[in-house]
């Protein structure tokens, strides 16, 4: 399990968990859970479009998950966000599909693209996805308090002069970021889940931003790592336990709440 | 003009069994779907909307595996889903959301255990492409009836309780009021949302279904504010999709580059995102002018 071959899964796992249990704080106090499925999973059209012109993944997936991101924002400025997303995500899905129907590679190539791969990470992926999984990182620190202040009053936000419009904007191309990073190794179905359950379930435990984002990359890293173990040992794919551990992070922050309440 | 429709429509089109079922099929499901789907852009449940059709990958890949039609597992999985997320707390708003995405995330947890069982132990390679971006050419006769079925059953529901849906949709505060048993509505909208979405599932794929249940609404609500109107426009957009997707599909046999057929499912949603885009465009002109 911790052999040569292994060594830049369990790297990149580590990356993939704490680039997505952080990002996951913001659109859990957001509430938008919606667009954190919609661009990555979205983004597998990126993927196709990369395996159909012989170009790298991480290239079609970077361009597609920002398009994607950019759409759902000026889409959803007027009229009905939710629409908005759910129309781009699944035109997205649907370029995705027209793609894999011109390229002869079917069957594992999108499966492992949607539902993740141990072994699909290679020596070459490696830097650069440190390097975007760092910007990542570094966006959010520069985001954090106006993400903050938005996220929490809306009001008070605006008041400072914090565009609304401009964060929520910041924030997709956050989130965009950070599906590139993570989709090789997760897959484009789980990726959200990753992001969900984790800081959904430290959020039940403390309600300071600092200490529940600490929590939710934690359980992101518990996450990512039993799932990796898990996925290695029985040979399912990594995505079913990707979504089985965040499930069960959010029934712990649910069931804390609830024997808190009682006591 | 024989000429014209000979270029429009490649021969055989009309004569063909396969073509003839998915032109039946797809319009039952696109018309089941636009009238429900107005309701879903309404209540802005498109999110929940989006999640049963993607958990009912589970579902579909599941029924391979013990050998039933797809059909009844894309049903079976988006009702329980649907019942999970009115337990876990769809009928808050806030936090409604986070709860559907949690639900999601689970199930396509194991949609990816069960396609990946499908095509490692029951030798359905072809299962993970079927079941995700559907194939409305090599329907099975037999679905029909079934199909049909569901489609009355989800419309009945919308009928049935149309004023209270529509009030409680667009003002929960006044429907309480009134007395309508506004959750009780909520589940009862619920199911027939799980079994529209379970009909697209079919027909266009269990990743693209919503296209089918939100577009139509969208498009059709952005050019009428009259509930009865938009019902009917999104029936006659989502009709218009469906049909002129599954003949571009059919003419698309002989283009480039692979001269295998384009994706029925690429051309339904494309031409349903072009409606909804027309329908915003041409909307915003009447109110601004």
């Amino acid at each position: 399990m911790f052999s040569a071959f292994m060594v830049n899964a369990w790297i990149v796992a580590t990356i993939v968990a704490v680039v997505g249990g952080a990002v996951g704080f913001f659109v859990v106090l957001r509430g938008s859970a919606f667009v954190a499925h919609a661009v990555p999973n979205g983004s597998f059209a990126g993927a196709a479009a990369a395996a159909l012109v012989g170009i790298s993944t991480l290239v079609g997936l970077g361009v597609f998950a920002l398009g994607g991101a950019l759409g759902i924002g000026l889409l959803g400025r007027r009229g009905r966000p939710e629409v908005a997303t759910a129309l781009t995500l699944v035109f997205m899905l649907a370029l995705g599909a027209l793609f894999l129907g011109f390229t002869t590679e079917y069957g594992p190539e999108i499966y492992s693209l949607l539902f993740g791969e141990v072994l699909g990470v290679s020596s070459a992926a490696l830097a650069p996805t440190a390097g975007l999984a760092a910007a990542t990182l570094a966006g959010l620190a520069l985001l954090y308090r106006p993400l903050l202040f938005s996220s929490v009053l809306p009001e008070s936000g605006r008041a400072r002069g914090v565009s609304a419009f401009g964060i929520e904007l910041c924030f997709l191309m956050v989130v965009a970021a950070a599906t590139t990073v993570t989709v090789p190794v997760v897959g484009t179905a789980l990726i959200f889940s990753l992001m969900i359950g984790p800081a959904a379930g430290a959020r039940a435990f403390t309600a300071r931003p600092h200490l529940a984002l600490a929590l939710s990359m934690a359980f992101a890293l518990v996450t990512v790592w039993a799932a990796i173990a898990l996925s290695y040992e029985s040979g399912w794919p990594v995505g079913f336990f990707v979504g089985a551990g965040s499930a069960a992070a959010y029934v712990c922050g649910r069931g804390w709440t609830l024997a808190r309440r009682r006591v | 003009m024989a000429g014209v429709l000979h270029t429009l429509v490649e021969p055989g089109f009309f004569s063909d069994s396969a073509v003839q079922l998915a032109l039946v099929v797809g319009g039952v499901v696109a018309l089941v779907a636009a009238a429900v789907g107005v309701f879903t852009v309404l209540r802005g449940q498109a999110f929940a909307g989006d999640a049963l059709g993607h958990m009912g990958a589970a579902g579909g890949s599941s029924a391979y595996l013990i050998g039933l039609a797809p059909l009844w597992g894309f049903v079976a999985v988006a009702l329980a889903a649907a019942g999970l997320m009115e337990m876990v707390g769809i009928q808050r708003a806030r936090g409604r959301d986070l709860a559907t995405g949690i639900v999601l995330g689970a199930g396509l947890g194991l949609a990816a255990l069960f396609l990946y069982l499908d095509t490692t132990h029951s030798g359905t390679a072809g299962a993970t492409g079927t079941i995700l971006v559907g194939s409305i050419f090599t329907l099975d006769p037999a679905i029909l009836p079934a199909a049909l079925a569901l489609g009355a059953i989800a419309l009945i529901i919308v009928i049935a309780l149309f004023r209270p849906l529509l009030l409680s949709s667009i003002s929960p505060e006044l429907a309480v009021a009134r007395g309508i048993p506004v959750r009780a509505v909520g589940i009862l909208y619920l199911i027939a949302m799980a079994v529209a979405v379970a009909l697209c599932a079919v027909t266009i794929g269990a990743i693209l279904s919503t296209a089918l249940l939100i577009g139509p609404g969208a498009a059709a609500l952005a050019l009428t504010n009259r509930p009865g109107r938009a019902v009917a426009l999104a029936g006659v957009i989502g009709l218009a999709a469906t049909w002129l997707g599954v003949l571009l599909a059919y003419d698309s046999y002989y283009w480039p580059p692979l001269h295998h057929g384009w994706p029925v499912s690429f051309f339904v949603v494309a031409l349903v995102l072009i409606a909804y885009l027309g329908a915003r465009a041409g909307g915003r002109r009447r109110v601004g002018g």
